[in-house]
């Protein structure tokens, strides 16, 4: 009898939850599904006060008008060229820095440890004009430098997440490979880094991600279209034309989509990358 | 295991330490200096960033501050007239306003709703996967973009949510041309990101460790006194984390509001932070000051207050923590 009533007090429970869970995730999921649904509508269409989810008239041609009004292509080009310098130079630099702080015992340990956690709580504000000013000294305003350098020295968080993750990797590793005369960079590369796999390819996708949505970056340095990132482009064309708003979501979903296919194929480093970071 | 390992090294770096002394200080010193070296080497690329992009630029927008300057010419010291002039500007008191209600209404919001989706996320049912990918996607999506489809969401006669509340016979404000509507529809986008706060405390929950809500159960706790004696103080720790960063982030809040006020078009010619300015918040004003209106020195001292209120609003956060945060055992075991 008593089996019963927690059976059914767990049922009801489970039912709730789960109506919960759908009514939360149809809001979440809803603003995708009138993206979609407006991108494949005529302009009319959009701002009928019928509205339907499935369009009267398909529209494909949102897509391929926003190839040739937003020049997509090269926004692209641009942004894959910034977005992919920057993973390649936080990969570079990082997983160095992290080395530093988390297996190499100098003096410098912890203090630059203090340092880079204190740094994460500068406003970007701060330091932007006089960077402006050191890029336009060097003559690099209007190219893409400016927003690739940077992520040669390492970013405090990414490093951050490192350190945690090469802390996990045993002492012990190290030590016989130092025994036997190993130098430390020897020991960095090829003991440390195919060791921290999982970890490098968190800070890819996340370097990733911040570039491919960042904006305030290009919005300072890139004066010319033809520099523009797909951020800039289209808030640029959405100044400028904002009732075409089939051709605007469907530029949104095409900018939208690589990061969600990278989700995707990387869910586990997501979750791997904030349960290593701990944040503990 | 590790822990012995440790105190075993360290036995062995004391006695071969003490027996170097007996013969001489310099190969230990030696070794000492090249250790700090190659953790110097390993790091520098680190140290000169911060050198170069952190430290340096800092120093240089205090100066600035204090000159007038405008990109072209050299700047000209001033003195305080930066400063006087943003505390005799309504509009710098405006964008702070502005600010302060995301920061103050924003970042609690946005912590709760994280909170409570990641509790929901935590149970165990069958095609979770599904739900935590579908409440987790939203906050990846470029912030331009998102901007954009709420843009379109929020239009007052076509948009989702007001087709959505007059269904339901509700009355359907114009949102983001309604200065009474446009901070809470920003609002109602946030919590639309709020994916990577809930992840992050789903991660914490995950990590409370089992026996203690067993524990409670056999006390006798309902779900209430569960959550307050077993969830919150468990993720405690996180959770200042989390307000420090989202306080932070509020504080710069920029991009959408750039996006959704139309800025550097000429459709709003004239009022830059949206209907009666009501999106007009600090980053964004700054931005305006430094690069629109070319007021560099005025928009380094804006940078520099904000620096100021960061630093103590992070102080208080962090001083006044140890009033509503426990830490369990074994927390720091580094």
């Amino acid at each position: 009898m008593n089996q019963k009533k927690s059976d059914s007090k767990k049922v009801t429970k489970k039912v709730f939850i789960y109506i919960l869970l759908i009514s939360f995730g149809l809001m979440f999921l809803m603003p995708f599904v009138f993206l979609i649904s407006t991108s494949l509508k005529s302009d009319i269409e959009a701002f009928s006060p019928n509205f339907t989810i499935i369009p009267k008239e398909i529209k494909w041609d949102n897509y391929a008008k926003a190839f040739k009004e937003i020049p997509y292509l090269t926004y692209t080009k641009n942004t894959l060229i910034i977005t992919m310098s920057c993973v390649a130079g936080e990969l570079i630099s990082c997983p160095l820095v992290a080395y530093a702080l988390s297996k190499v015992n100098w003096i410098g340990k912890k203090p630059i440890f203090a340092l880079l956690l204190a740094t994460m709580l500068i406003p970007y504000q701060v330091t932007m004009i006089p960077l402006y000013m050191i890029w336009n000294k060097l003559g690099l305003l209007g190219t893409k430098w400016p927003l690739i350098i940077p992520s040669f020295f390492g970013g405090a968080y990414y490093i951050i997440i490192l350190t945690q993750f090469f802390k996990t990797i045993p002492n012990s590793l190290l030590e016989a490979a130092r025994i036997d005369g190993a130098s430390e960079f020897k020991i960095y590369r090829s003991i440390m880094l195919p060791l921290s796999k999982p970890a490098l390819a968190t800070i890819g996708i996340f370097t990733f991600l911040a570039n491919w949505s960042d904006f305030l970056g290009p919005l300072l340095y890139l004066s010319d279209q033809s520099q523009w990132t797909l951020s800039l482009g289209l808030q640029q064309f959405m100044s400028a034309h904002s009732v075409k708003w089939g051709l605007l979501m469907a530029a949104s979903a095409m900018f939208t989509i690589p990061t969600v296919i990278i989700f995707f194929f990387a869910q586990r480093y997501f979750i791997e990358g904030i349960v290593t970071t701990g944040l503990k | 295991m590790n822990n012995t390992e440790s105190k075993l090294s360290k036995n062995i770096n004391q006695v071969s330490s003490k027996k170097t002394k007996i013969k001489k200080t310099s190969p230990y010193k030696k070794k000492v200096a090249k250790t700090n070296l190659t953790g110097f080497l390993f790091a520098s690329p680190w140290i000169i960033g911060f050198l170069l992009f952190s430290l340096y630029p800092i120093i240089k927008s205090l100066y600035y501050s204090f000159t007038d300057f405008n990109v072209f010419m050299p700047p000209k010291w001033v003195g305080l007239a930066n400063y006087k002039e943003l505390f005799s500007d309504d509009l710098f008191y405006k964008s702070l306003k502005n600010t302060l209600f995301m920061t103050l209404i924003g970042t609690p919001i946005n912590l709760i709703v994280g909170l409570i989706n990641a509790m929901l996320l935590n149970v165990k049912v069958k095609g979770m996967p599904i739900f935590r990918t579908l409440f987790f996607i939203p906050s990846i999506v470029p912030v331009v973009a998102s901007s954009m489809l709420w843009t379109w969401l929020f239009n007052p006669s076509c948009g989702l949510i007001n087709k959505a509340l007059g269904k339901i016979g509700l009355y359907q404000p114009n949102w983001l041309a309604d200065p009474r509507y446009t901070k809470p529809a920003l609002i109602i986008m946030g919590i639309w990101g709020t994916g990577s706060i809930m992840i992050i405390f789903l991660a914490a929950l995950q990590d409370i460790p089992a026996q203690l809500y067993e524990a409670a159960d056999i006390d006798g706790a309902g779900p209430w006194d569960k959550f307050i004696h077993v969830t919150l103080p468990g993720l405690a720790p996180i959770m200042l984390y989390q307000i420090i960063l989202s306080v932070i982030n509020n504080f710069q809040y920029f991009t959408q509001a750039y996006v959704m006020t139309g800025a550097g078009s000429g459709q709003y010619s004239g009022v830059i932070g949206g209907p009666e300015n009501s999106m007009l918040f600090y980053a964004l004003y700054l931005y305006h000051n430094g690069f629109n209106y070319l007021k560099m020195g005025k928009a380094s001292a804006m940078a520099w207050i904000l620096f100021i209120i960061v630093a103590i609003v992070t102080w208080i956060l962090i001083k006044t923590s140890h009033l509503w945060v426990s830490y369990g055992e074994g927390d720091d075991n580094n």
